[in-house]
């Protein structure tokens, strides 16, 4: 029954096919079975957990890897993917997270580049910025050809990448985790444009941790787990609750585990921070067990509250106090000795040396505690760090493994063991579950309840609001740099209030 | 265990390289040779001990100059000690020894044998002994055998290759640190010749060739310390300033250059005791040059800072990513300023033990070492971004470098050649380290041209 009414809307051929796909690395198998089909005309949502193996099938369809068994059929006809290119001349375009343009050349330059028309040798630039508008405006959006890229935004970076796959007149259009790093206003957009690509006939695999995306714009998803084919089907014979399960491979009781918490006196009392126009005037408190949220537009000033707080960035003014003692902190290390830490958004620039192996990122902060006359006690180390990755279950498959090898649930589960090792008594978290799985969420939600039920405080920073309304006991909304509203009672308020805060 | 030596593997890959090379070198260079001087007594002296009995009589025959009188000397004292009696040993050309077999002729003392070298031997005086000296009881000659044997392998070449390397080889030590730490400081042969004036002029100033020792660790540590200190100024160019490193240090270099010459008043220093040669030319046990120890001891202590103390461990992580690291509360200012200091102060004690090598000191001592210095710390596997190498590694490289210069020389391969085949050596290690990273079809893919 399911498969008629499948057939119904789409096709029969289907565009692309993946068979019993295979793919192990030094020590890994990112693969054991991975399976994809995909019609023309049809949006298919790839889901997974992190680690799940979803990246590494979508490079074995670009051709970044080779895949060790399996077959790929485009139209029904074998294709050998060895390279990039192989998968380019098929129509295949990939759309990574990090995009793959040159910051310095124009949006026009980035479309055609390697592909340049020429006239007796000569670029034809007019044919080009012709070529280039006539995308745009299918795209449904004024970016001007000659404008370089790294002026644009990251929201019309991305449309330029989809411009440049339609310019190579791509069939097959894979997007990895494409809302990201987009506004929701942006995101809204976006979905309008794989809306109308799909009317185009493309065939587009969605990758995404979004569920609210699956269902608004996809209409099959294919579940990976493990390095396998869970499950394809009709989003529209799905729910929430069965998507999750499938991903994790278990029901989960609730999205949001917070417990009821106990809390007690102020402890971090903030007042008057002040930086520039990105922080002003910001008061606050935080209390002992609390989980204070900080919320508001990208650019409010949030992710900027923090730092300062952390010592990453000097304040012009303002108190910072814990425990009714004043602190003075002019750098992370001051914060650190005065029990504060920082787990910042961007694991791959500020969090983590990915080339280290994942132990000694464990330690970075925690090494005088590990040492001894300035020698590392490596037995109390690798002990402390075995302990963390039993507790937080990080898979690694030795302590000596290089952090860039992993997942990005480890990875932020090492960051995570690096600060929980600094016993710090105030944890700033900044978008703790940024890019990562359901599972990993709930997991780091119960640890965000370990440490308030420890007796320490917690300030997160969520652009989820469904987070931020599941998990904090009170938020503090802010907008540009200052804080617009506070919100205590939690349990009943809605997003719109918080939206409203937020705007204004 | 398995894992461990896979790892070793991955970071000391070069060392295979280095084998190879010394493996091949050792063919090319294997030959018959002649042993001369006192390396040839042990030998020549086993010999006449087992085929004559204890008691007999040796005449022991060589020319007069340096070399054979240590051989004459050596001889005697291995042939004394297993039981010998040597009757007399002549030093001179052919007439002195014939004088010296017709007294013994004359004299009556019978002689078992001649010990003597190649050369002598083929004196005609010693044609047909017997009849010309009968009293001596027809004594044989006895020469040091020749033997086949790589010249590179010889005890002296390989010393002459470590001697050559040393300077290169310490300074490489604070290269591989201030490159693994993200940075890179073009400004150490400048310090070698900063260093090698400051303290010889100290010298010339302080004593002279009368100058007594504790004037000479003064004078040492004088130029060890103003090298540091131009290292300090690097460092707080580079992380209060935020110059790029390889304009901060190319302008030091320029810097310290001149402040060589304008200390050396543009000339060359050689007022010095014969005691200032001792770290540079002088031997301990084994016969070691003591510059070679005290580079193998630097590598020893630089191994240990690198991998276990935690400023080991801030160097690699500042290389690898800056931002992280401060985040994670270290200061990564002060740790950067550390590099820099060291890799001048050692770069002062390279100039210290070239300066004893040369007995003398000259502001143009060291010019473009920088260049072998990195060449160094690359081919032995450090990476040019920062984060990643190893001290061995640089030894490796260092070694590397040295035994294909070496070779080189001993095949007769001329100079210009040498700085072709070096410059390709340096790339092929280049290559070879993008290789351990990546694979043969990646490196060969990310090259080809697009497809129209």
């Amino acid at each position: 029954m399911k498969q008629a009414a499948d057939d119904l809307r789409l096709p029969m051929t289907p565009l692309l096919e993946m068979r019993g796909i295979e793919k192990s690395f030094p020590g890994v198998r990112a693969i054991t079975r991975g399976e994809l089909d995909l019609r023309g005309g049809e949006v298919h949502g790839l889901l997974g957990e992190n680690g799940a193996g979803k990246s590494t099938f979508i490079k074995v369809l670009a051709g970044a890897h080779r895949a060790d068994a399996g077959t790929i059929r485009v139209h029904g006809e074998i294709l050998r993917v060895t390279t990039p290119h192989d998968s380019a001349r098929a129509g295949i375009a990939v759309i990574y997270q990090e995009f793959n343009l040159v910051p310095a050349l124009s949006a026009r330059e980035n479309i055609f580049l390697g592909r340049e028309s020429t006239r007796a040798g000569f670029i034809a630039q007019r044919e080009e910025h012709d070529a280039a508008r006539a995308l745009f405006r299918q795209l449904d959006c004024d970016i001007n050809p000659e404008t370089p890229c790294r002026a644009l935004t990251v929201a019309q970076q991305q449309l330029v990448e989809i411009a440049k796959a339609l310019a190579q007149k791509a069939r097959i259009l894979v997007m990895d985790e494409p809302t990201a790093a987009l506004s929701s206003r942006e995101v809204d957009k976006l979905l309008a444009i794989v809306r109308v690509l799909r009317g185009k006939g493309l065939g587009i695999i969605y990758v995404t941790h979004r569920l609210d995306e699956v269902f608004a714009v996809c209409d099959r998803a294919t579940v990976m787990r493990d390095g396998e084919h869970i499950a394809t089907e009709p989003v529209a014979l799905l729910t929430r609750e069965r998507l999750i399960e499938l991903m994790v491979g278990r029901k989960l009781e609730a999205e949001f585990p917070r417990s009821v918490p106990k809390i007690g006196p102020e402890r971090l009392v903030v007042s008057g921070l002040s930086r520039g126009k990105t922080v002003q005037d910001v008061t606050f408190s935080m209390r002992r067990g609390e989980v204070l949220g900080l919320t508001g537009l990208v650019g409010a000033g949030r992710t900027e509250v923090a730092r300062l707080l952390f010592g990453a960035d000097r304040a012009d003014s303002g108190r910072i106090a814990l425990d009714g003692r004043e602190l003075r902190i002019r750098s992370p290390r001051d914060a650190i000795r005065a029990g504060i830490c920082l787990l910042t958004e961007d694991r791959k620039h500020q969090g983590l040396v990915l080339g280290l192996p994942v132990r000694e990122n464990f330690s970075l902060p925690n090494l005088p505690r590990f040492s001894r006359a300035g020698f590392v006690g490596e037995r109390s180390e690798r002990g402390a760090f075995a302990g963390f990755v039993e507790s937080l279950r990080i898979k690694i498959s030795h302590q000596e493994q290089i952090t860039r090898n992993l997942s990005g649930g480890n990875q932020q589960k090492v960051v995570l063991a690096k600060w929980l090792q600094t016993n710090s008594e105030i944890v700033l978290i900044d978008e703790p579950t940024r890019g990562i799985d359901v599972g990993a969420k709930f997991e780091i939600y119960q640890l965000i309840n370990q440490l308030t039920a420890g007796g320490k405080s917690v300030l997160m920073i969520s652009s989820e609001l469904p987070e931020a309304l599941g998990m904090c006991d009170r938020i503090l909304v802010m907008r540009e740099g200052r804080i617009a509203g506070e919100i205590t009672d939690v349990a009943n308020a809605t997003q719109q209030q918080i939206l409203r805060l937020a705007t204004q | 265990m398995k894992f461990s030596l896979s790892r070793f593997f991955s970071d000391y890959g070069m060392a295979g390289v280095l084998v190879l090379l010394c493996l091949y070198y050792s063919w090319a260079t294997y030959t018959t040779l002649e042993p001369r001087g006192e390396a040839a007594a042990p030998d020549l002296a086993a010999q006449i001990a087992r085929s004559m009995p204890k008691g007999g009589n040796v005449l022991i025959i060589a020319r007069a100059d340096d070399e054979d009188a240590r051989f004459a000397a050596a001889v005697e004292t291995r042939l004394k000690e297993a039981g010998i009696h040597v009757v007399g040993k002549v030093l001179g050309d052919p007439r002195a020894a014939r004088q010296a077999l017709q007294k013994y002729d004359s004299e009556r003392v019978p002689i078992g044998r001649i010990a003597t070298t190649p050369e002598c031997a083929a004196w005609t005086i010693f044609d047909g002994l017997s009849e010309k000296y009968p009293n001596l009881g027809s004594p044989a000659l006895a020469i040091p055998r020749s033997y086949r044997w790589p010249t590179f392998l010889k005890k002296e070449n390989l010393l002459n290759v470590a001697n050559q390397i040393v300077v290169v080889a310490i300074l490489a030590i604070g290269m591989t640190l201030v490159i693994i730490a993200g940075g890179i400081d073009l400004s150490v042969g400048s310090l070698i010749a900063l260093s090698a004036v400051v303290m010889t002029s100290l010298i010339r100033d302080r004593g002279g060739i009368d100058a007594t020792t504790g004037t000479l660790i003064l004078a040492c540590s004088a130029g060890v310390g103003a090298c540091a200190f131009i290292g300090l100024f690097s460092g707080l160019v580079v992380t209060v300033f935020r110059v790029p490193p390889f304009i901060g240090t190319l302008a030091v270099m320029q810097v310290a250059s001149g402040l060589a010459f304008i200390i050396a008043r543009g000339g060359s220093i050689y007022e010095a005791p014969d005691s200032l040669a001792w770290l540079g030319r002088g031997v301990g046990w084994f016969g070691i040059p003591h510059a070679v120890v005290l580079m193998v001891a630097l590598y020893i202590a630089a191994h240990v800072l690198m991998s276990r103390t935690a400023l080991g461990r801030y160097i690699y992580a500042v290389g690898g990513n800056v931002e992280a690291t401060r985040l994670s509360g270290v200061r990564v200012g002060a740790v950067v300023v550390f590099v820099y200091v060291l890799s001048g102060a050692l770069a002062g004690l390279g100039g210290v033990v070239l300066a004893s090598q040369l007995k003398s000191g000259s502001p143009t001592y060291g010019l473009a070492y920088e260049l072998y210095v990195i060449a160094a710390v690359v081919v032995g596997g450090a990476s040019l971004s920062g984060g990643e190498g190893r001290i061995f590694g640089t030894l490796i490289g260092a070694l590397i470098i040295a035994v294909i210069q070496n070779g080189m020389n001993l095949t007769g391969v001329e100079s210009y050649t040498q700085k072709i085949v070096l410059g390709f050596v340096i790339l092929g290690a280049v290559l070879l380290d993008m290789l351990k990273r990546r694979n043969w079809r990646d490196l060969f893919a990310s090259m080809r041209p697009a497809p129209k």
